[in-house]
């Protein structure tokens, strides 16, 4: 058998079910591997050994406990270790955002999507790395440090969901959850050659996430399969009370599909996604991936999504006008950082100076003068205008295919410090990511090949609002054609 | 569109951040490149679109009005920088 580090999500659940492995195993070595790479990889912000042991035990003898009673079902990912993005809560373990001033916060509830993994029966182990508030593409805005990328530690491994992709690629977890504004959880999945789902607006609760840009915000999986992916996240979808935008839309039973879905799907490929400055090999990969889907029956075509090019500035105005509403509540008065101060007012100025890092003051400056007296017409109210065309674009695009595949981003991994003083740069490596966010629409990022640098190189698969099923499907029958979601860094 | 130092200061001040002078400068950089290439979206022809106010289709649900227990007020003094017979404690609101 493979080391238990090295299974999937699926393995693990059949050696769990069948006894051949316990989750305390399991669980010790994903923290044995976590120790051995931690220091090169820097996932987490928090690590919870001591309780996923605990936990862990306690699955054990759940489940050892049913062997009396085999017809009581148990949670179906009992005993499984998973990661959580640190910016979603898990009550009485603290949630630090990547940032200075939720330091030493520590949430007395769980967020939604957490509680029902841990429903269905999962075993923390820690808290992932991530940019401060999730605002970046590299998780270098994190005040905790850098994460590395596992392929070439000298590169970032994208962001915001970082640590989660990075713990993904490392094998120091089969799965982790990660969070997907304008593209956090499948642009660190392309970057670190993993599975990435970024679900529907309003699939999955919100309730224990903190709000960054509140229109757009998702909750997704990263998983080194698009199976193991699928399994972690129908347990979390459907509607929460605590989140007024989830829907009642019924979660799917999604089993592995047959091949013959393929036969006739329609595939749109979007002219406007591939550009004239973007790495050569992305665009070739991609296309090979593509092409591979033909050859396995579906019926591509090019379209168009004309209104593309805006997506980018109508992001980077709507999100910091957000964002800049959002995180007016940490003003060092109920919770968080607080700094020495005479007066009230210059309390809440020296507490949000010390404590939010330089990207977090530049989207909240940004979107403070577009929501501003003068110019919130011609800035946050346009952008919003534009993103109703961004949606259209979408609406015409699915009467004419059934999903759109495209590269997730225009190069592989890019250097530490490539983008440090230039914002407007870091912002354009999100350019075929934010598109789905401001739609609204799912979208999953899985691994189509590799550069000349040995960097993973990755496809996303687009759909209409609550098809992730479809998403699901289409990435799983590649992956069992194809071999690169198989591939793992060397230092492993 | 370039922005004055004077602007910058004004938005610090909308958003209770106070910047140093080295901040400043480099905001209004940073802040001003941003907006030029956000000046793009004037372009776009947006006469009768109207604006995005969600994604999903517009529903509204009423649920039941059914009493339950709030956090305690010890758990959510808890993370208080400083708190005082039950209240969170501030420095004086006027001189």
């Amino acid at each position: 058998m493979e080391k238990p580090h090295n299974l999937t999500v699926r393995q693990a659940l059949t050696a769990l079910k069948n006894g051949s492995l316990s989750s305390e195993e399991l669980t010790r070595a994903c923290l044995t591997q976590i120790e051995r790479l931690e220091g090169t990889v820097h996932a987490f912000i928090t690590l919870t050994a001591e309780k996923a042991l605990e936990n862990a035990r306690a699955a054990d003898a759940r489940r050892m406990a049913a062997r009396r009673h085999p017809d009581e079902p148990l949670p179906p990912l009992l005993g499984l270790p998973i990661a959580v993005k640190d910016l979603l809560t898990l009550s009485g373990v603290r949630c630090t955002c990547g940032s200075r001033i939720l330091e030493n916060f520590i949430p007395p509830f769980t967020a939604t999507a957490v509680q029902r993994l841990l429903d269905a029966g999962v075993v923390i182990v820690g808290k992932t790395n991530t940019d401060e508030f999730a605002m970046g593409s590299s998780t270098e805005n994190s005040a905790f440090g850098v994460t590395f990328n596992p392929w070439d530690t000298r590169r970032v491994p994208g962001g915001s969901s970082g640590g989660s992709a990075a713990a993904v690629a490392a094998r120091m977890i089969p799965a982790a959850l990660g969070t997907d504004t304008g593209g956090s959880v499948r642009q660190p999945a392309a970057f670190c050659g993993v599975t990435g789902i970024k679900p529907t607006y309003g699939r999955v609760s919100r309730y224990g996430l903190m709000a960054y840009g509140s229109s757009l915000d998702t909750v997704g999986v990263l998983a080194r399969s698009a199976e193991d992916a699928a399994i972690l996240f129908w347990p979390m979808a459907g509607f929460d009370p605590l989140d007024a935008t989830t829907m009642e839309q019924p979660a799917a039973d999604w089993q592995p599909p047959s091949p013959e879905m393929l036969r006739g799907l329609r595939i749109g490929v979007p002219k406007e996604y591939f550009l004239p400055g973007m790495q050569p090999e992305v665009e070739e990969k991609v296309r090979a991936a593509i092409q591979t889907l033909a050859d396995l029956g579906a019926a591509v075509q090019e379209i168009s999504l004309p209104h593309t090019e805006y997506a980018l500035p109508v992001y980077y105005l709507i999100a910091p006008a957000e964002a800049s509403a959002n995180l007016a509540r940490y003003d060092g008065v109920r919770f968080g950082y607080r700094a020495e101060a005479e007066t009230l007012s210059e309390l809440f100025n020296r507490s949000r100076s010390e404590g939010f890092g330089a990207e977090v003051k530049r989207r909240i400056m940004l979107g403070t003068y577009a929501l501003s007296a003068g110019y919130y017409e011609a800035y946050y109210g346009q952008a919003q205008k534009v993103r109703t065309l961004i949606r259209q674009d979408f609406e015409q695009a699915f009467q004419q295919v059934d999903v759109i595949a495209a590269p997730v981003t225009p190069t592989t991994a890019f250097r530490i410090g490539e983008h440090r003083d230039d914002p407007l740069a870091m912002y354009l490596e999100d350019v075929f990511t934010l598109p789905t966010n401001l739609a609204g629409v799912p979208g999953l990022a899985f691994p189509v090949g590799f550069d000349r640098q040995e960097l993973p190189i990755g496809m996303q698969l687009m759909a209409p609002h609550f098809q992730e099923e479809i998403l699901f499907s289409i990435a799983h029958l590649y992956q069992q054609h194809t071999r690169w979601h198989l591939h793992a860094p060397l230092l492993i | 569109m370039s922005l004055t130092l004077a602007e910058v200061e004004h938005i610090a001040h909308l958003a209770r951040l106070q910047l140093s002078e080295e901040e400043k400068i480099r905001f209004r950089e940073q802040l001003s490149a941003i907006l030029e290439y956000a000046a793009r979206l004037q372009q776009v022809d947006t006469r009768d679109i109207p604006p995005t106010s969600s994604v999903l289709p517009p529903r509204s649900r009423l649920r039941e009005d059914e009493p339950h227990a709030p956090f305690s007020r010890d758990k959510i003094l808890a993370n208080a920088p400083n708190s005082h017979q039950g209240y969170f404690r501030v420095p004086p609101v006027l001189e």
